[in-house]
């Protein structure tokens, strides 16, 4: 293990450099403990996000030597080559400053998904039984734990394309709320998903899959979507 | 029909003739492996497609799926490198085209004329 790290930072916003710093090299040391020692021993100018630390909150994912991960479960001797590390903002979004971006329009493409969940029974109904073991409930437990990090967003080239692209986050809550079955909004939920900016436009790369920290597999949910869109557009002609 | 509904349309069609492709392809290619054994000639190759319904129908119907799948993959192509989205449609409107006339073209080149 060598004595010191190399870290260089983007220091900007969308126009910026990076700078390096000298980082002393740590057993058990996270990426997100690296920035926390430049911000509270070297630069306290440096601008970041975190909450959690623990792998819940989803808010401080950063592009560490070139992808995007979430830094506070990401573990240096994971990532760093030769003792070096580059730390950057997530891509496809704007910059705020340093390594803090703007999620605003990813959490926006949530709400254009139909994202939230549109029920009709009221306090006075009887529970909903959902059966544990049932193909719909499974597809949605494949994908209800998403921390809306991000990292899927910034990986995928269909973003960066396109940028009216909903991204696989949106797309993947959309389909746990298409498996819901005490939901009432998916007509309108699959007219929101479908078409060039839905789940249409996916590739099927699969990096939002392979990079989700999570494991979760949003280009799974994107297929599902697409294939049960598809169902309901026969339904309709 | 909404914008949203037509592209996923163009997006099921998309689909489909790709799953046609995927058989004609391979067809086009064991057709050729096989009548190509010992070498063959344009005349003996004439002289097999010419008046044959089969072969007409067959190579009918890949230029067809050609003609389908091969304009929107551009039009998807040319969206998300070069150009939007009315621009884009139009070229692969074009490129159709084009694939329909010289594929219809050289079908029947080989079976009608």
């Amino acid at each position: 293990m060598t004595t010191n790290l190399q870290v260089k930072v983007w220091r900007g916003k969308e126009e910026g450099d990076f700078v390096t710093y000298d980082v002393p090299r740590l057993e058990s040391q996270t990426v997100l403990d690296v920035v926390t020692h430049i911000q509270r021993h070297i630069d306290p100018g440096l601008a970041y996000r975190y909450a959690c630390r623990v792998g819940m909150c989803g808010s401080c994912a950063m592009t560490v030597n070139g992808k995007a991960r979430w830094t506070c479960r990401t573990h240096v001797a994971k990532v760093a080559r030769d003792g070096k590390l580059e730390l950057a903002p997530l891509s496809n979004l704007p910059v705020i400053k340093d390594l803090v971006t703007d999620m605003t329009e990813f959490f926006d493409k949530w709400a254009r998904a139909k994202g939230s969940f549109k029920g009709e029974q009221t306090r006075h109904d009887e529970f909903a039984m959902v059966e544990p073991q049932s193909t719909m409930r499974l597809a949605a437990d494949a994908g209800i734990e998403c921390i809306g990090c991000g990292v899927c967003y910034a990986s995928c080239d269909v973003v960066s394309w396109r940028p009216d692209y909903l991204g696989p986050a949106a797309l993947n809550r959309a389909w746990t709320l298409v498996n819901d079955v005490r939901d009432v909004a998916n007509v309108e939920r699959l007219l929101a998903v479908s078409g060039d900016a839905g789940c249409h436009a996916c590739h099927t790369q699969g990096t939002c899959t392979e990079r989700c920290p999570k494991h979760l597999e949003p280009t799974a949910s994107i297929s599902g979507l697409k294939h049960i869109a598809i169902k309901a557009l026969r339904r309709t002609a | 029909m909404s914008d949203t509904i037509a592209q996923a349309r163009l997006w099921y069609w998309g689909r489909i003739s790709a799953m046609a492709l995927a058989f004609f392809v391979l067809a086009h290619l064991v057709i050729i492996i096989y009548a190509v054994r010992g070498g063959l000639t344009g005349t003996e190759i004439l002289a097999r497609t010419h008046g044959n319904v089969a072969f007409g129908l067959f190579y009918a119907s890949f230029v067809l799926a050609s003609a389908v799948h091969a304009p929107l993959g551009l039009a998807r192509i040319l969206r998300e490198t070069v150009m939007g989205e009315r621009g884009a449609n139009v070229v692969a409107a074009l490129f159709a085209v084009l694939v329909l006339v010289l594929g219809m073209r050289a079908v029947y080149g080989v079976v009608l004329s």
